[in-house]
């Protein structure tokens, strides 16, 4: 049983540790300021989703995994509101628009 | 082990990259970032509380500092960046900084091994303390001579950014006013996050007796909510001459002075507490300091008074 949900939490954490991947080389790489953005949430949504998710097997009690599912959801919200933030002030139109 | 040394060259890189930019703000960013990862690095050295106060004084709340310092400094950048001191001064600062840096390595390096320790007597006489969290014991109790030290020093900072203001704005409100936006994503934030922030800065504060945590993170965060409510126009900054306000600011270094002295008379000697009753004279010193601290962090976020 312990091996199942070590490899689920194996599985798992690769998995958002690609996207975290993705999202820093879509951060580098991409051309333009709302494109780079893109990138970066798939590393706070997805990213950090998959890691939680995968620290979920491992969770002690139901008070840990609470926890954990809350410090993503934080995250999320902060990510999405920053995002946004710097999306309204770096799009053409000016942030006034 | 390879984690540990690939996060220590991380730390060294970040680092020199912070010292090399040439840009202010891209130096400060390149603070925040070292600042989080050597959080990672107390982390890794089983010091959470120490990693708690990195990320949220060290990083956080010093990166907001800076960054705000960046930006009044944006319009004289220009002429900085062409300046450049002379070969000579540069040489000096550099060999300066290598010696200190050296001497420090020297200092770790030369330990005897096992280094010498005070946790096993920390840890025998905490019983005595009602604390069950090492760290808080030590802040609180054996060396809080120290934490009251560092809660004078935040006031007298405060008071160094207050007397940066002009004589006709002097006591009025610090900042520009931020007008709410009903549909704006500021006030979103700020009417989810600050009710749920109050509470996690509360219980890092609370659970500091007997975990990781303390009145120094919890008040961070604290200060971080109000900082946030006062950026999306929800509350205004309050004139700094208010006498709530000021009164806010000095209960927690007053209260601690006053525990400290009466130590004199019921303890025998200063920030001493008698021995039953410590648990409870610490509570009572800690609430005061941890709203002292989170509005005198928030205030210095806030900057010198600039409205009347």
């Amino acid at each position: 049983m312990s091996a199942a949900l070590n490899g689920l939490t194996i599985l798992a954490v690769c998995a958002g540790a690609f996207f975290f991947l993705a999202g820093t080389v879509g951060l580098l790489r991409f051309p333009d300021t709302l494109s780079r953005l893109h990138a970066l949430t798939k590393a706070d949504n997805l990213g950090l989703g998959l890691v939680v998710l995968g620290l979920l097997f491992q969770a002690e009690g139901l008070l840990a995994a609470l926890k954990l599912i809350s410090v993503w959801l934080l995250a999320l919200l902060a990510g999405a509101t920053v995002t946004q933030l710097i999306a309204h002030t770096a799009r053409p139109s000016g942030p006034q628009a | 082990m390879a984690f540990d040394i690939g996060l220590a060259l991380l730390v060294l890189g970040v680092g020199a990259w912070t010292v090399a930019a040439r840009d202010t703000f891209a130096a400060v960013v390149g603070f925040v970032a070292y600042g989080l990862l050597l959080a990672l690095v107390w982390v890794r050295l089983a010091a959470p509380d120490v990693a708690l106060t990195e990320a949220a004084l060290g990083s956080g709340l010093t990166g907001g500092l800076l960054v705000g310092a960046s930006t009044r400094l944006r319009r004289a950048e220009t002429r900085a960046v062409d300046e450049r001191q002379p070969a000579t001064l540069r040489l000096a600062a550099a060999v300066l900084c290598a010696l200190v840096s050296a001497g420090v390595a020297a200092i770790v390096l030369l330990l005897p091994e096992p280094a010498p320790t005070l946790a096993p007597q920390a840890m025998v006489n905490m019983a005595a303390t009602g604390l069950g969290n090492p760290v808080t014991a030590v802040l609180m109790a054996y060396r809080a001579i120290d934490t009251l030290l560092e809660t004078v020093v935040l006031l007298l900072a405060l008071v160094g950014i207050w007397s940066l203001a002009p004589d006709r704005v002097w006591g009025g409100v610090p900042g520009p006013r931020h007008q709410a936006e009903p549909d704006g994503r500021l006030t979103f934030i700020a009417q989810l996050l600050v009710p749920v922030g109050i509470l996690v800065g509360i219980h890092i504060f609370w659970i500091g007796s007997v975990a990781p945590g303390g009145e120094f993170q919890g008040a961070t965060i604290l200060a971080a909510m109000w900082i946030l409510a006062m950026m999306a126009g929800l509350v205004d900054a309050p004139a700094v001459s208010r006498r709530w306000l000021r009164l806010v600011l000095v209960a927690g270094p007053a209260v601690f002075l006053t525990i400290g002295l009466t130590g004199f008379a019921v303890a025998g000697s200063f920030l001493a507490y008698p021995e039953p009753h410590a648990k409870l004279l610490i509570l009572m010193i800690e609430i005061p300091v941890t709203l002292s601290i989170a509005a005198t962090l928030a205030l210095l976020v806030a900057g010198p008074p600039e409205r009347a």
